[in-house]
């Protein structure tokens, strides 16, 4: 009989035994990332892989549990390198969510994805160019916004959109989203910044680049809804969230937007400022990828003071009653929750609080992925896939009452108008229409 | 400011989920609070009430062995009204898709172990596998799908001198998907019907049995019948074979709790609960002995929750609704007393299926299912527990685990919701 199964023994009574304890250290204190605690939670119950929208549709991907904890051990020896497949998974985090033991399913999948970048992929193949230029969609737009109408004419061309397909490896079956005249910097400058200025009521805005390159609509509207509450509004100079760089294993990028952009707004922090974002996929990053995966000074305090800006509202004004006393004109909208929105607890807030508002049905189109997951969908490769996961959006879009769609991330915007054709609104020019 | 409700219930599963609908009954609103998907995904998907108790069992009613429990178990708490009145809830929230709501009377539903299992309710693809009803059973099982032995099954249930005959076949699964492939793959293949070399996979799976049937009047399939379309699915199977096809509730992530899930979240909106999930509750403030806020960690930052009622349903130390370590059993999000023995080898006993003291940890109710503290004193004015983090009940071993969160969730969520509403 082993001592395990003779607890009794009298040698071995349960404060002999703790007092005597001392931990030892069993593995090195090397400064990598150890993420055998969250491998060892896992109890292979396989909850992730049922929630992964990715092996839903391509029975080739192994799945989460496969690329967290299982690659995780098997990498841990020198031999194994990182399987390829890392490169399948777009990103949602939804196996976050749905691991019930807290494995952090995301967080290993991105140090497994940024390691496989780094010492597997090869720095001159095609697909490494390609996803270098998606990842860094804040560079491109930064260059096309310059000349929106030209770049807008060249990248609507199909015989450029041929090329991006056959020399990049970017399908051409998608529409390349259009760059505003004005970027929303732009706008701001020449608006003369804020035009409320407060003590008490203080918050930076994460704009990101989608909104200030392409749909400066949703950050005036972010301006405008927050002024109206009594909010001072600044605008700091930022890089992007890091969001398409993580989905692409470009960890080093990231790390140098991440630092940029802590810099920029932790020192803010200090004199009351919070920090809002209009994209769930950077209120996201901000807060959850951030503090997983980098060590920058005041990054934590970055993460702790980070919101979605329909959430802050939410929380420090009293929101619904605002809108419950407003109207609009009648609308009504087929609602897309984005994973990264889900994954933050805000997958039911824009339902709840617009079905309050006088003209306005709303509806939620269920909680299926809509499968773009940002750069994943534009990707020649995976563009098929990614239709195929947003299927079930498009086929309740087309049943939903309403004719123009909602949602807080870009890509899934792009997505729903893609599968669709109805226009996209994000939830914040809908409140603007409201309490503004 | 904070997000303002009238009843908030900290949880998601059966209890938490039988709460928000018992509170959203009297008009409050109600929000459920959930960290992780609800742990109805990890659940066969039965709802037992009582199976055993006092070492008798099982019972022909869940009521008879109410008097063998000990005076501290919940059911004495809510009493046989609480159950009912839980059951109802139940009913009225799934609708024709389970089945025993036309008796008092326990079914006997086969587990994937090959036990019988006294159940209240079960799914409706289960009820031609029930012990009570006649016929010689195929059980069906899959190289592939591991979770289920259909010849180790069929054994046990022929040792346990079922009144009729049972054999277990292993086929191979028309399509073959990579080797760890998950359940609601092969639930998706039948649904859709897909093509294989010479038909499609229904038709192919249907001639594989037949050729094994051999007088055989019922056959059982472990949990994998389809999921969006699981009618059709067992309709053709059954059409095709000639004999009534059945489901066999599995280990997680079961397809009967995946469905189960989407019900009770879909009978909430019908209620008009709200819902937040995806993030712990882990804080609170209270003021006057009363719980005025919970905190909630929404990834690393702190949002505040407002209620005039809480119900906590978190589970209980498989759901993490209670913590260990090698000295204390704790309650993590309010700091509800949890009574345990101080020396930690009496918390179980030797034996692996014993009547181990663990089972019965929870927070302690007072006739209202407000914790209560060391000295049995209300801990706070406006929380009430319901499910799982309620000690008193070993679910495990009295099959009541279903029945204790319902009961409780529908008293907990009433007197809440009454409370907050008067």
């Amino acid at each position: 009989m082993s001592d395990a199964e003779s607890p009794t023994n009298p040698n071995l009574s349960p404060g002999a035994q703790t007092d005597d304890f001392e931990a030892v250290e069993v593995f090195s204190e090397s400064t990598d990332m150890d993420l055998r605690p969250g491998a060892d939670n896992c109890y292979k119950c396989t909850a992730c892989d049922v929630s992964c929208p990715v092996a839903e549709v391509d029975d080739e991907f192994p799945g989460p549990k496969f690329q967290g904890p299982e690659q995780w051990r098997l990498k841990r020896k020198d031999d194994a390198a990182v399987d390829d497949s890392i490169m399948s998974c777009s990103n949602c985090m939804r196996c976050d969510d749905a691991c019930p033991s807290g494995v952090p399913l995301s967080q290993m999948h991105n140090t497994a994805r940024g390691e496989y970048v780094e010492e597997e992929m090869d720095k001159l193949s095609r697909e490494y160019i390609r996803n270098r230029i998606l990842a860094n969609y804040g560079t491109l737009a930064q260059l096309g916004s310059m000349f929106p109408r030209l770049t807008n004419a060249i990248m609507g061309n199909s015989v450029v959109q041929q090329i991006n397909e056959k020399v990049l490896g970017i399908t051409a079956e998608r529409e390349f989203p259009d760059f505003a005249t004005q970027t929303f910097r732009e706008w701001w400058n020449e608006r003369g910044g804020p035009k409320v200025r407060s003590e008490e009521k203080r918050v930076a805005y994460f704009h990101g680049c989608y909104s200030n390159y392409n749909t400066p609509e949703v950050g005036k509207a972010m301006v405008r809804v927050f002024e109206s509450f009594g909010y001072e509004v600044v605008v700091p100079k930022q890089r992007c969230s890091g969001t398409p760089m993580f989905a692409n294993g470009m960890l080093e990028d990231a790390k140098r937007a991440a630092g940029i952009n802590v810099e920029n707004f932790s020192g803010l922090l200090n004199e009351g400022y919070d920090i809002i974002a209009s994209c769930t996929s950077c209120s996201m990053s901000l807060r959850q990828e951030y503090p997983e995966l980098f060590d920058i000074d005041g990054i934590k305090d970055v993460s702790k003071h980070t919101y979605e800006a329909l959430e802050y509202l939410r929380i420090h004004e009293d929101l619904e009653s605002e809108v419950r006393t407003s109207s609009v004109e009648d609308q009504a909208f087929a609602y897309h929750a984005p994973c990264h929105a889900r994954n933050q607890g805000l997958d039911r807030q824009a339902v709840e609080l617009f079905r309050e508002l006088d003209g306005v049905e709303i509806e939620d189109v269920g909680d299926s992925c809509s499968g773009i997951s940002g750069t994943y969908g534009w990707k020649e490769e995976k563009y098929d896939k990614s239709m195929q996961i947003g299927a079930d959006m498009f086929d309740h879009m087309d049943h939903a009452q309403g004719d123009v769609g909602m949602t807080e991330c870009p890509t899934c915007s792009m997505q729903m108008e893609h599968g669709t054709g109805y226009d996209i609104k994000h939830p914040l020019q809908l409140l603007e229409e409201a309490v503004v | 400011m904070a997000i303002t409700d009238d009843v908030l219930v900290v949880g998601g599963g059966l209890a938490a989920c039988t709460a928000a609908l018992s509170a959203a009954e009297t008009g409050a609103r109600v929000r459920l609070l959930a960290h992780k998907k609800s742990t109805l995904r990890q659940a066969s998907g039965l709802v037992d009430v009582l199976g055993y108790a006092g070492g008798d069992g099982p019972f022909a009613e869940p009521y008879d062995g109410l008097d063998a429990l000990s005076d501290d178990h919940p059911y004495h708490v809510v009493g046989e009204d609480g159950i009912r009145d839980g059951l109802r809830l139940f009913d009225e929230a799934v609708g024709d898709a389970y089945q025993g709501g036309h008796t008092d009377a326990n079914a006997l539903v086969m587990t994937h172990g090959g036990t019988m299992k006294p159940t209240a309710r079960y799914p409706e693809s289960v009820a031609p596998g029930l012990a009570s009803s006649s016929g010689d059973m195929l059980l069906v099982g899959f190289e592939s799908l591991t979770d289920f032995d259909a010849p180790v099954a069929a054994d046990h249930l022929a040792a346990a001198n079922v009144p009729f005959s049972v054999r277990g076949v292993t086929v191979e699964f028309p399509k073959s998907f990579r080797s760890d492939a998950k359940v609601t793959r092969f639930a998706k293949a039948l649904d859709r019907d897909e093509s294989v070399s010479g038909g499609t996979v229904r038709s192919d799976l249907a001639d594989a049995i037949a050729a094994e049937l051999d007088g055989e009047t019922r056959v059982g399939f472990p949990a994998m019948l389809g999921d969006d379309h699981d009618d059709e699915v067992r309709d053709e199977l059954a059409d095709r074979l000639g004999v009534p096809v059945f489901e066999v509730p599995t280990g997680p992530p079961s397809l009967l709790g995946l469905k189960l899930e989407d019900m009770l979240f879909d009978a909430l909106d019908e209620a008009g609960v709200r819902i937040s999930t995806g993030n712990p509750a882990v804080d609170f403030e209270t003021e006057d002995g009363r719980i005025e806020t919970v905190i909630v960690d929404q990834k690393h930052r702190m949002t505040p929750y407002e209620a005039d009622q809480i119900v906590l349903a978190t589970g209980g130390l498989v759901g993490k609704g209670l913590d260990s370590d090698r000295e204390h059993i704790t309650e993590p999000v309010f700091g509800c007393h949890v009574p345990h023995p101080e020396d930690r080898y009496d918390w179980s006993e030797p034996e692996a299926f014993g009547d181990h003291a663990f089972a019965r940890f929870g927070v302690v109710p007072d006739d209202e299912l407000r914790p209560t503290d060391e000295d049995g004193a209300v801990q706070f004015e406006n929380l009430r527990a319901a499910g799982g983090v309620v000690g008193g009940a070993d679910v495990a071993r009295e099959k009541s685990a279903s029945g204790v969160s319902l009961a409780t969730g529908a008293v907990a969520g009433r007197l809440a919701g009454e409370e907050a509403t008067q």
